[in-house]
């Protein structure tokens, strides 16, 4: 038993507190959106440039200068501004984006992110991400727990090191995977620590499928 | 109306030459100057460095650039839709500047202001910072306990950028998130032609809701009939009506 993508969208939506302004990755992140606790109400950003993104349009309703940053035709809110990019990353660099949830390759114990190339792959670029998680105050990856391979085989994305090209160093605050939930201390004082573990996944199966150290909160 | 030419052909006369630096506004395909690069491409110019925060797609807006060999070098934070930039770059005939996009957002910024660089702590500790100078600022309490780096501004011969609304004056009015990198690049460059959907005469645009004023805007073209394509088509079903 482990967490699916809409149950880890769901706790990360736990994250989320009334009033916040967010910034949703590609993937799983995105669901957290269909996740937002009763009574909490929050803005996402797009940094294309644009405050309070609306639900997909209807059919038929869809306007080409009306995208999120995956590229989507998204719909207007009642709250919702526009802004060149310089301005949307002013807003994120000047930390006045209260928290960003996004996808992972790898991360390592001490808030290390790589979440943008692979060596000798083609490489598409780290759009915002680099970004995101150097100016936003809160940073919350949802990932697998592991890398599955063509083969079967299973490695741990959460780690000692990363292995791969770094998108920040010492960014993370939070990691949600299939199996359970840690928190880090980008300080580096205090060790990775795991805070709640997916329904049916023990701790014992956790330090198993898991290279980084952690302790049990 | 010195400032508006007939066609994207006449807007571009005597600017263009091999081995230039183009910047081109846009995000994905929303708000790029697509009329402006065909012409681009149908003039032959070549051996191009364009600053764009993407590459198009294959076969549309810079991705036709990309087919004609026109452009030597791209600095972008993303290129993921386009199989020809793919197989260029992998083959070592096409020059990647990988940029943060808030980075290169700031950088076009600076360039246009007359900001020659700036810190950041955007890339701190990734290949990003390598070769660049880091600096810490402990006297300034908000800056006080991290690592930025410096990041210098960016400045090109051309920028083309697509607006919605514009005047004779050269004044332009972008819309939704088709504004994204137009405005900055407006300014970042030494000669600023615009694209616009609609083009009034001056003094029928509201002073107070220009994004762009128009001493940056060199030359102007009305393209009524440009293409607006959407890249990803999501949406949801209409609400089923009761019965």
């Amino acid at each position: 038993m482990a967490w699916s993508r809409e149950e880890m969208a769901a706790r990360a939506a736990k994250e989320l507190k009334d009033g916040f302004y967010v910034n949703l990755g590609i993937g799983i992140p995105t669901l957290v959106s269909n996740f937002i606790p009763d009574g909490i109400s929050v803005a996402l950003q797009s940094e294309n440039g644009m405050m309070g993104i609306g639900p997909f349009p209807y059919e038929g309703e869809e306007d080409p200068d009306l995208i999120n940053a995956g590229k989507q035709t998204v719909t207007e809110l009642p709250i919702t501004s526009y802004f060149s990019s310089a301005d949307s990353f002013a807003m994120i660099r000047g930390g006045h984006i209260d928290i960003s949830i996004l996808g992972a390759m790898q991360v390592a114990q001490n808030g290390d992110l790589a979440n943008w190339m692979i060596p000798g792959k083609m490489v598409k670029g780290m759009g915002g991400a680099m970004d995101l998680v150097a100016g936003v105050k809160r940073v919350v990856v949802v990932m697998e727990h592991e890398a599955k391979g063509k083969d079967g085989t299973a490695e741990s994305k959460l780690l000692k090191r990363c292995t791969l090209p770094l998108t920040g160093a010492g960014v993370v605050d939070m990691v949600i995977t299939d199996l359970g939930v840690f928190e880090i201390d980008r300080s580096g004082k205090s060790p990775m620590r795991l805070l709640e573990c997916a329904t049916g996944v023990s701790v014992d199966d956790i330090r198993a499928r898991t290279e980084a150290d952690f302790v049990v909160a | 109306m010195r400032k508006v030419y007939k066609d994207a052909k006449s807007a571009l006369a005597g600017l263009l030459k091999d081995d230039m630096t183009i910047m081109a506004g846009g995000f994905g395909l929303c708000g790029v100057a697509e009329t402006l690069v065909e012409a681009i491409k149908e003039s032959g110019v070549k051996g191009l460095t364009v600053i764009s925060n993407n590459a198009g797609v294959d076969g549309i807006h810079l991705g036709k650039l990309l087919e004609t060999r026109q452009i030597r070098k791209m600095i972008s934070s993303y290129v993921g839709e386009n199989k020809i930039f793919a197989q260029q770059y992998l083959a070592g005939e096409l020059e990647l500047e990988f940029n943060p996009q808030g980075t290169l957002a700031e950088r076009i910024r600076a360039g246009g202001a007359g900001i020659p660089a700036f810190f950041t702590a955007t890339g701190v500790g990734t290949v990003i910072a390598e070769g660049k100078e880091e600096r810490e600022f402990p006297d300034l309490p908000r800056f006080a306990g991290r690592k930025y780096i410096l990041e210098t501004g960016l400045w090109a011969d051309l920028a083309l950028v697509h607006a919605w609304k514009g005047d004779s004056e050269g004044n332009l009015i972008y819309r939704k998130t088709a504004r994204n990198f137009n405005p900055m690049m407006a300014t970042a460059a030494t000669v600023t032609v615009a694209e616009v959907e609609h083009l009034f005469p001056a003094g029928e645009l509201e002073p107070d809701q220009i994004h762009t004023p128009g001493i940056y805007v060199k030359r102007i073209v009305h393209v009524p009939d440009a293409p607006k394509r959407i890249e990803n088509r999501t949406t949801r079903p209409h609400p089923t009506p009761n019965h």
